[in-house]
């Protein structure tokens, strides 16, 4: 047989083909599940010190602690619109402990914790929730801009328009990246392919995840798409394309921040599929999970969550212990009732204020509008 | 004849129509094992199969390009937009193309479509969620805008819209879902579209409104009647194409009129109302026509919202200004 023939036989061979995609994908894992190092020389290819891997660990455990106090409150009708985290901690905050603050987040709504840890004090994010416009200013407590957009409830958007930044980044010669978030519904969106694919055809500096957390509100991942992958998704853009164990703090981070570096050195964007679950509702808006899955596999993911791993490979290491994580949550508890205080007597807001921040120079009826609302003090 | 919330009236006519014919689909984010996340489709899928009540992947423009494809074998799609606020990522499957079909292929070629979204202030929601986007729609030629204020019209409205050759954007008011209960009518039956219906009868004044702002219409003529001024309200129904001849009535009946609409002052059908009117019955008129409608910011965030919203209140005050006007 010449080698046309075979090759024209391997091209029409479609069962072969769909197999073989599988394959393309295998999972970067550092950690199993109990913590126990699998993979030494990617351990040492992360480069994280001890003070790096404690760091990590406090971020985990402030997101989980304001997973379960945002919860709470929102019980309590203290709290607005929440998306619970717990379950995805090391894909939100190992991975973006790979950026810096030169770095531009793109969140969506349920990547609260990426901004909190960029700056956004809490009390503003309390805000964001309850529907504040206070909530909506993006500068750390001494007033300095964060590079950081609101989180994004349109599924996708943030996609495109960190290949925006990326290119914006890129053509003023910055030493920065985009890295942006969205879920595994997200990927179903034009917006997502859209996005990484101007960024792959820009070269541009971005850095995109996917949170692959098993749902969509109740629509499970097999019902996305055909594709085995999500990260196959990035191949069509011709960009580097990654499915991680997003459960994994250290292969989290390793590969967030391979990615970067890839990126800002003007090779063009990254695409990260994380694996990983929604172990809570969709949201504190009366999501049942009980209504499209079952107990069992919420149960089996538990065993399965990342500060598990994270909390006994650090102990094993020496450097963690219950003392210390006690002493922590109750500092990041004292912080959050501060912060709660600090949202609860903010000034209210105006629909006069909303009518001049619509436009720069309002119209006539909108003049008249402002005039109104504040004559009744509004 | 039974008491049903304004939800329960939806489910029931789209469980008719599954029912009735075999070629209407549902399908949308979440409308399947779920339910939808108001539970609208609640138990459709269980009962009908998934071959024909079923989730889509997570893109409204997919969700849109799939309802015109599945006309052309004879399907009949209510397609589920989750949030109203997000039909503009689906703008061009309804405006660029399902509107213009029957129009571009000279009318040989139908778009039985219903577009099922719920739109409307008042729950708190997070961002685009809340939007009245319906002055934006009107506006497209090719489609038509059903806006139910209550259960009863719900029902027979989606029923004739499921019915309908033609694309109908279906607007349903989120805060009305469960807080509004009315006598619907047991089984099949449909209810015009394109009329509107007097809700209130009166001579003083005409109250226009569609939608949400009708509950709001209603509140605001009873406090009327108890300072003697007896208003009229005129559901539209429909606000688009508009019933321009029972909008003519009303306002002959009475010369005077205000509209109420929970958008934006300067998003649109309370404009094209009173362009109507204008064009049409001025002569009638012994008052200026007053408008009552929410300002022109973009829809403010939650803990405004109460602040921002429309009121009966409000209604009471314009009528009372046009009343006395002379
Ligand atoms: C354009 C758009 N369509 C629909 C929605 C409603 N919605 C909010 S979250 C969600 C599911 C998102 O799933 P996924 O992308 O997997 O992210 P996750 O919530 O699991 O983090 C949907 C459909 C939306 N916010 N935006
Ligand atoms: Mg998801």
């Amino acid at each position: 047989m010449s080698d046309q023939i075979k090759i024209n036989q391997k091209i029409l061979d479609f069962n072969t083909q769909l197999q073989e995609q599988d394959s393309f994908f295998p999972v970067l894992s550092v950690l199993d599940n109990q913590g126990k190092i699998i993979d030494k020389e990617a351990l040492k290819r992360a480069e994280l010190s001890d003070e790096d891997l404690v760091n990590i660990i406090k971020r985990m455990l402030l997101s989980r602690q304001l997973d379960i106090r945002s919860i709470k409150l929102a019980k309590q009708g203290r709290f607005g619109f929440f998306a619970p985290t717990a379950g995805q901690e090391a894909s939100q905050m190992a991975s973006s402990y790979a950026f810096n603050d030169d770095d531009w987040l793109m969140p969506g709504y349920r990547d609260i914790p990426e901004i909190i840890v960029k700056g956004w004090p809490i009390w503003k994010a309390i805000l964001w929730s309850r529907g504040h416009v206070l909530g909506n200013e993006f500068v750390t407590e001494d007033g300095k801009e964060i590079n950081a957009w609101m989180p994004q409830i349109i599924i996708g958007a943030q996609y495109v328009e960190a290949a925006g930044i990326a290119l914006g980044l890129k053509k003023r010669g910055k030493n920065a990246v985009a890295y942006a978030y969205t879920g595994d519904g997200g990927t179903s969106q034009g917006d997502f392919y859209e996005g990484i694919n101007f960024a792959g055809a820009y070269k541009a500096n971005a850095v995109f995840f996917i949170q692959n957390n098993g749902y969509a509100i109740s629509t499970p991942r097999s019902l996305q798409t055909a594709a085995v992958h999500l990260a196959a998704k990035g191949w069509a853009a011709g960009i580097p394309s990654v499915v991680v164990d997003g459960n994994d703090p250290i292969a989290m981070y390793l590969v967030s921040k391979e990615a970067r570096a890839w990126a800002v050195s003007g090779n063009g964007p990254v695409l990260i599929e994380t694996l990983t679950n929604r172990l809570e509702p969709h949201s504190t808006a009366g999501d049942d999970p009980l209504r499209y899955r079952k107990q069992d596999d919420i149960d089996s993911w538990w065993q399965k969550e990342p500060l598990i791993r994270m909390r006994n490979f650090m102990t094993e290491k020496g450097i963690w212990s219950l003392e210390l994580e006690n002493a922590y949550i109750d500092e990041v508890n004292t912080l959050i009732d501060e912060q709660i205080k600090i949202a609860d007597n903010v000034e209210k807001q105006k629909v006069s204020n909303f009518i001049k921040n619509t436009l720069e120079i309002p119209g006539q009826a909108m003049n008249e509008q402002i005039a109104k609302f504040e004559s009744e003090g509004k | 004849m039974a008491v049903k919330s304004y939800i329960d009236a939806i489910r029931e006519a789209m469980d008719l129509a599954l029912e009735k014919d075999e070629n209407v689909l549902i399908f949308g984010e979440d409308v399947g094992e779920n339910g939808g996340v108001f539970r609208a489709t609640d138990g459709l899928q269980a009962k009908y199969g998934e071959e024909r009540v079923f989730n889509t992947p997570l893109a409204e423009s997919g969700i849109g390009g799939l309802a015109i494809g599945l006309t052309t074998q004879n399907y009949r799609p209510i397609m589920e937009i989750q949030f109203f606020g997000f039909v503009f990522e689906v703008m061009d499957s309804i405006a660029g193309q399902m509107a213009r079909n029957r129009f571009r292929f000279n009318a040989t070629r139908q778009m039985p479509i219903v577009v099922r979204s719920p739109y409307g202030g008042g729950t708190k929601t997070p961002e685009m969620h809340a939007d009245n986007l319906e002055g934006m729609v009107a506006q497209i030629p090719g489609i038509r805008v059903v806006m139910p204020a209550n259960p009863a019209d719900a029902k027979g409205l989606l029923l004739s819209s499921i019915a309908s050759n033609d694309p109908v954007i279906f607007l349903e008011n989120l805060h009305l879902y469960r807080s509004l209960k009315g006598e619907v009518p047991d089984g099949f039956y449909t209810t015009p579209l394109d009329t509107a219906a007097i809700a209130r009868a009166g001579s003083d004044v005409s109250i226009i409104s569609y939608g949400g702002g009708v509950p709001v219409a209603l509140k605001a003529a009873e406090e009327l009647e108890k300072n003697n001024v007896s208003a009229e309200v005129l559901d539209l129904r429909t606000v688009s194409p508009l019933d321009i001849e029972a909008i003519g009535k009303t306002v002959e009946k009475t010369g005077r009129v205000v509209i109420v609409q929970e958008a934006q002052r300067m998003a649109g059908i309370g404009a094209n109302v009173m362009s109507e009117i204008s064009e049409r019955f001025v002569l009638n008129l012994k008052a200026p026509i007053g408008r009552v409608a929410a300002p022109d910011s973009v829809y403010p965030f939650a803990q405004a919202e109460n602040d921002w919203m429309i009121k009966a209140d409000d209604v009471v005050n314009k009528v009372m200004e046009i009343v006395e006007y002379d």
